[in-house]
């Protein structure tokens, strides 16, 4: 079978291990001059007969962490295992779902396949986060609920009145003389301190009246997303709810799980879909809770379209209020992000000056530039 | 003493209850042979850390421990004067000096830097009993810096203390780098070791482990144990799925209760050794009777 004109080269196992690092290079795995010389030397070792043996050198020294193990093992069983002694061609690639291929809606939704389907159309994605989340359908709504986890919301920052060690800064007289005292009153290295941060409080008012019902179930998924990372970094959210009557969430939403904060969620909240009295919920808010401490120097976020069925000079009146004891108040409205939205609504025009940022909040891309204005409120 | 092959690494790991499969065998004996420090990742409960233990057990070799934390520096991890008792010196030379001709002050100065006012941390202290086993645990904790100055001393394994001079091991320690993958750890330092990956293990070697660590637990019960224990870890919405750890106290809470066979009642009561988080909890003891009925 072998003719004398093409007998394959014979290389040494050397070369043919040095080559394995290039493909693994190849291959997208970071291998340097030094992990290939630790490779050789350990296949050296473990000697070049035991197929497994390699496998397991090339394992420790060439990779770096759980991504590159995938890829290894890929390249290595096609550059060891190629039967034929040809190198293999790359298996068919399955053939990835476009953008006609999207599933017919499952309401029903078995959470698996629609995980799938988010990972295989990235492009997909990108389209849901520019979405109006109102005008979603039951399937897109449980793909954008994964989404949420995706968003950053760090949360604003502070100075504090305690300070804190530091290797530059002021010096810190107390602990340089205690220091000192501890090594028999010798002078000892000066101590240095400087202002501590500490996260902000972050205060969300989320309006679940009738004309608000469509973005009701993201805003609160927005809510817990915020909640729970500030927690990550011990810092405090608060969220109610503003509609006919004022109900605090703050417990239902420090629930890990997403899904069961939602569910208790919807059990504390009374007053879903009914009327607005903006004015009046904000003024109970500000009464019991916000001057006695919550909404004092905090960041406060309003998330509500601006229809008031009470008395818009209420809500002014109150807004200003809520201003003076804020750090800063932001208003998010679902409709300032639509074409042709003019801020006409009695209550929007009571609100505003009384705002200091006024943002769109229709899509998960505007929760994101959201939570982008929050952290560095 | 010296390890000849894969085979006798895990075999002599196996003598003190620490059962490997042959993937770790291989990178343990290379690390050993090698030289190199050895990065251990996985996730937390795996065995990650009690490796370095059982190496340690196993060569007959002292364990030196470095728990890394945020903020550790070098004082912490390598050595550091001991102030109090250099000053208590300088006050007994002045003390004696007044009997006495006065010590010239090189000498005083010298005399200060002397090994016995030297506190070895954990690297030095590795450095100077080697051989030995250096475990630094947990490296993913600390802060970037902390693992620059790592970087220097395991590719040297020499520390200069400036007034004292070099301490250089006259046997390489051999170095246990473990990580939870809290942060990604720098290139360089990863260069330097060997990597290996820590896998969840399978079902029957997780039923001998059990068996080799918890003796008292029966078989049966043993094997009911890990067998729910590896199917919580197939299900993908556990917030920590179980780690090897949380099995033995599992199975060794029940062996404390006078379980022989798993029920549903006692398994509920003593869900608090295997899941650490509510909402787990909550989905684990729905998942039981389904489970313990299969």
């Amino acid at each position: 079978m072998v003719h004398d004109g093409d007998e394959p080269t014979r290389h040494g196992a050397d070369e043919v291990c040095l080559a394995f690092t290039r493909a693994l290079r190849a291959a997208g795995v970071a291998v340097t001059q030094d992990r290939t010389h630790g490779f050789l030397a350990a296949v050296a070792l473990l000697g070049l007969d035991d197929q497994r043996a390699t496998y397991l050198a090339g394992r420790a020294t060439l990779c770096a962490g759980p991504d590159d193990l995938e890829r290894y093992d890929q390249v290595f069983d096609a550059w060891f295992n190629a039967r034929d002694g040809l190198p293999r061609t790359r298996p068919a690639q399955p053939a990835t779902p476009g953008f006609s291929d999207l599933p017919a809606t499952d309401a029903d939704g078995t959470g698996e396949s629609d995980d799938e389907v988010v990972r295989a159309m990235a492009s997909d994605t990108e389209v849901l986060r520019h979405r109006d989340v109102a005008a979603m359908t039951p399937a897109e709504r449980a793909r954008l609920a994964g989404m949420f986890a995706t968003l950053r919301c760090r949360p604003p920052m502070r100075r504090t009145a305690r300070h804190q060690a530091w290797h530059r800064g002021d010096v810190d007289a107390s602990r340089t003389l205690r220091a000192s005292l501890r090594r028999l009153g010798e002078p000892a290295e000066i101590a240095w301190r400087r202002r501590g941060v500490r996260p902000r409080r972050v205060v969300l008012l989320v309006d679940v009246s009738g004309s608000m019902s469509g973005y009701a179930d993201p805003l609160l998924r927005l809510a817990h997303r915020f909640t729970q990372s500030a927690r990550e970094r011990g810092g405090v959210v608060e969220t109610f709810t503003v509609g006919t009557r004022l109900t605090h969430l703050t417990r239902a939403l420090r629930l890990r799980d997403p899904e069961r904060a939602l569910v208790a969620a919807g059990e504390t909240v009374p007053d879903w879909s009914g009327g607005t009295r903006l004015g009046e919920t904000l003024r109970f808010f500000l009464d019991r809770w916000g001057r006695r401490g919550m909404a004092r120097g905090a960041v406060v976020v309003v998330f509500s379209d601006g229809w008031e069925r009470g008395d818009p000079s209420l809500l002014a009146e109150q807004m200003a209020r809520l201003h003076r004891i804020a750090h800063r108040v932001i208003w998010v409205n679902p409709h300032r992000g639509k074409a042709g939205y003019e801020p006409v609504q009695q209550g929007v025009l009571a609100a505003l000056p009384h705002c200091d940022d006024f943002i769109a909040g229709h899509s998960l891309a505007t929760y994101a530039e959201l939570a982008e204005v929050v952290s560095r409120a | 003493m010296e390890l000849e092959s894969t085979r006798d690494v895990a075999a002599r790991l196996g003598e003190t209850g620490y059962l490997c499969d042959e993937s770790l065998a291989t990178v343990t004996y290379l690390a050993l042979r090698m030289q190199r420090p050895l990065l251990l990742e996985g996730e937390p409960g795996t065995g990650k850390t009690a490796l370095a233990e059982a190496l340690a057990e196993s060569l007959d070799l002292p364990l030196v421990r470095l728990q890394c934390y945020e903020g550790i520096d070098a004082t912490q991890a390598l050595y550091d004067w001991d102030f109090p008792r250099q000053i208590l010196h300088l006050r007994a030379l002045e003390a004696a000096g007044a009997a006495k001709e006065q010590p010239s002050v090189e000498e005083a100065e010298k005399s200060l830097y002397d090994a016995r006012f030297l506190l070895a941390r954990p690297v030095l202290a590795a450095l100077q009993q080697s051989p030995a086993v250096l475990l630094v645990d947990e490296v993913d904790r600390a802060d970037d810096e902390f693992e620059a100055f790592l970087l220097e001393v395991l590719s040297t394994y020499q520390v200069t203390i400036p007034e004292l001079g070099t301490v250089k091991a006259a046997v390489p320690p051999i170095v246990i780098l473990t990580s939870n993958r809290t942060r990604e750890l720098h290139d360089a330092l990863k260069r330097r070791c060997l990597y290996h990956w820590i896998e969840h293990p399978g079902l029957e070697r997780e039923v001998e482990i059990v068996r080799s660590r918890a003796p008292e637990v029966s078989e049966a019960l043993g094997r009911q144990v890990v067998t729910l224990v590896q199917q919580l870890r197939a299900r993908d919405d556990l917030q920590k799925p179980p780690g090897v750890a949380e099995t033995l106290d599992w199975a060794r809470a029940l062996h404390h209760l006078g379980t022989t066979e798993l029920d549903l009642a006692t398994a509920a009561a003593t869900l608090g050794a295997l899941v650490k988080y509510r909402e787990d909890a909550d989905r684990v003891r729905q998942a039981l009777d389904s489970m313990l009925r299969a």
